[in-house]
């Protein structure tokens, strides 16, 4: 603190206090509607704090799911989220670290054409694409499989740079003293370079599960039955679901648990998360 | 930059790109080059002939109202959406700065929203806004006597959707100001305070146009958000209702494409969506080698 202004310090920790509070606030209504029952939930005012039911609710749409929209069990859902949020992350972080080895350690015809394919692909959002690649992935017969909801996603041009600053930045030394011991270009892959990238993958690994997890609009195209549904997605067909006397505490149970794995990752693997997040946008 | 170590192989390298390669190409130039040629493609209601029109589909998109108001709609919203969310975060990240004890607790209170699905997003705010049982809807009506229905009320509904995007994008621009403001030089803050300036002084003098190159650089990255990244919010909360009263561009290409079965029209809204994230995608990397200079 360059002065002391203690009324300007009590202040800002005033502002930032009342900011988590109002930022939280939606989440703590959430939460505190899925523990109630579900006729409480339909009498205006709601109440604000939490009820009995947390057990109960949770039990329910986990095992039973909401028989309003489908009734399929909520766990087969964040079985398919986890799958694909899984299968996302480890797939761009394979076929990123090796295409960026690629790119930096060895000199071909087509080197930079194969940069740029790679980079170009920042331009092309799925939003902007969505039927053509719908009608591709129809095409190829991966409508409602784990393979559709994953591969069209793993190409990553942020990773794939990012991997690549990192190689850039790893003394030539490293691999010129491999090379003299006889080793093959693999071999200093796999014993050093991946070793030495721990924490790159660390922090992509937190940033592409959440990625993975928070899709929405790709299995919206490539799932029409319910056992490919993500939990994302049942989330918000529950509650946009057109119906005079919803079950807010399932609704909401389900909101809390579809949240829940990416929360927990960002919580606990903040320093990771962070990097990740500043590291991917240079 | 290159490496001046390389590895000899001749093939070793193709096979290393290939994965990456064939998943661009299959799912992301040919479906672009799809939507381009779709885009000049004429159907007929019953899916019998196609005729090539050249331009024409974007002639008549040009000719639509609908299209230039659900353009009207993506601009404020995505104006509204990175001011509002620039402003609060900025506000934050000086407060949650100037209070160092505590600033990495506070930190912690502000980043997971990132976490939360944007479509989960919209759920949250569409229950808190709730005209039967949204427990803010309830206060604005009980309180203030002020009636929010975002189901019926298309204003309303905009606000809304703002909100709910602005409270998903916050921890993002929150700590790239967080970082912007730790990286000022703490001695050119000394030196303005010794030369008696005070708190409001240093910021608008010496603060605020340091952060402008973040703050650039994140309204590039919000404007791209509100253009794409919102989807889920708008499909969760109110499907582009009421009468399409929050129908911004990217959803109109999805309502278009699969719910009213318009290709022709709906690849050329997407052909011209690609121009504009080109665009931006264009700006954000030369404002990004200034940065290095900075």
């Amino acid at each position: 603190m360059v002065e002391n202004r203690p009324w300007l310090t009590a202040f800002s920790h005033l502002v930032v206090i009342l900011g988590v509070l109002i930022i939280a606030f939606p989440v703590w209504m959430t939460f505190v509607a899925s523990t109630h029952d579900a006729s409480t939930m339909l009498r205006s005012p709601v109440p604000l704090l939490p009820g009995p039911y947390l057990i109960q609710n949770y039990k329910e749409i986990l095992f039973q799911g909401y028989a309003r929209t489908s009734g399929i069990p909520l766990t087969i859902a964040l079985m398919n989220s986890m799958i694909m949020a899984l299968g996302i992350c480890i797939g761009k972080i394979l076929i990123s670290i090796t295409a960026a080895f690629a790119i930096v350690y060895f000199r071909f015809p087509f080197r930079m054409a194969a940069f740029w394919a790679i980079f170009v692909t920042l331009m092309l959002p799925v939003e902007v694409r969505i039927v053509p690649t719908y009608g591709v992935v129809a095409g190829l017969g991966m409508i409602n499989s784990y393979s559709g909801l994953i591969i069209p996603l793993i190409a990553s041009a942020t990773a794939t740079f990012l991997f690549r600053q990192f190689f850039l930045s790893v003394p030539d030394e490293l691999a010129e003293a491999s090379r003299v011991d006889g080793a093959g270009p693999m071999r200093f892959f796999v014993d050093i370079l991946l070793p030495m990238s721990r924490t790159t993958i660390a922090a992509l690994f937190v940033i592409q599960f959440i990625y993975g997890w928070n899709q929405y609009l790709w299995p919206l195209l490539v799932t029409n039955h319910e056992s490919f549904y993500t939990a994302v997605m049942v989330v918000a067909r529950q509650a946009t679901a057109v119906d005079a006397t919803p079950s807010w505490n399932l609704i909401m149970a389900a909101a809390m648990l579809a949240m829940l794995p990416p929360v927990l990752v960002v919580v606990f693997m903040q320093r990771q998360f962070v990097r990740g997040l500043v590291e991917t946008e240079k | 930059m290159e490496k001046r170590v390389t590895f000899d192989e001749k093939t070793l390298p193709y096979l290393l790109v290939l994965p990456q390669i064939v998943i661009t190409l299959v799912f992301f130039f040919w479906p672009s080059a799809q939507m381009i040629w779709q885009s000049m493609l004429l159907e007929d209601a019953f899916g019998g002939n196609t005729r090539f029109v050249w331009f024409e589909n974007f002639a008549h998109l040009f000719q639509d109202p609908a299209y230039y108001r659900s353009a009207a709609i993506t601009a404020v919203f995505s104006g509204a959406v990175a001011v509002l969310g620039l402003a609060l975060s900025l506000l934050l990240a000086v407060m949650a700065d100037r209070v160092i004890k505590g600033a990495t607790a506070y930190k912690a209170f502000l980043v997971w929203p990132y976490a939360v699905a944007p479509a989960v997003v919209g759920v949250l705010w569409g229950f808190l806004f709730n005209p039967s049982v949204g427990i803010v809807a309830w206060a604005l009506r009980n309180l203030f006597g002020y009636e929010f229905n975002y189901v019926l009320n298309g204003g309303q509904a905009l606000v809304l959707v703002v909100f709910a995007a602005v409270w998903s994008q916050i921890s993002y621009n929150f700590l790239f100001f967080l970082a912007g403001l730790q990286s000022i030089p703490r001695s050119l803050i000394e030196a303005a305070a010794i030369d008696g300036a005070g708190p409001g002084r240093r910021f608008w003098t010496i603060i605020f146009p340091l952060l402008s190159p973040t703050g650039f650089f994140l309204l590039v990255v919000n404007v791209i958000y509100a253009f794409f990244g919102t989807f889920g919010v708008v499909d969760a909360l109110t499907k582009g209702g009421p009468a399409k009263a929050t129908e911004i561009l990217v959803f109109k290409v999805y309502n278009d494409g699969f719910r009213g079965q318009d290709l022709g029209g709906s690849a050329a809204q997407s052909a011209i969506l690609m121009a504009i994230v080109i665009l931006l995608t264009v700006v954000q990397f030369r404002f990004i080698e200034r940065k290095v200079h900075y």
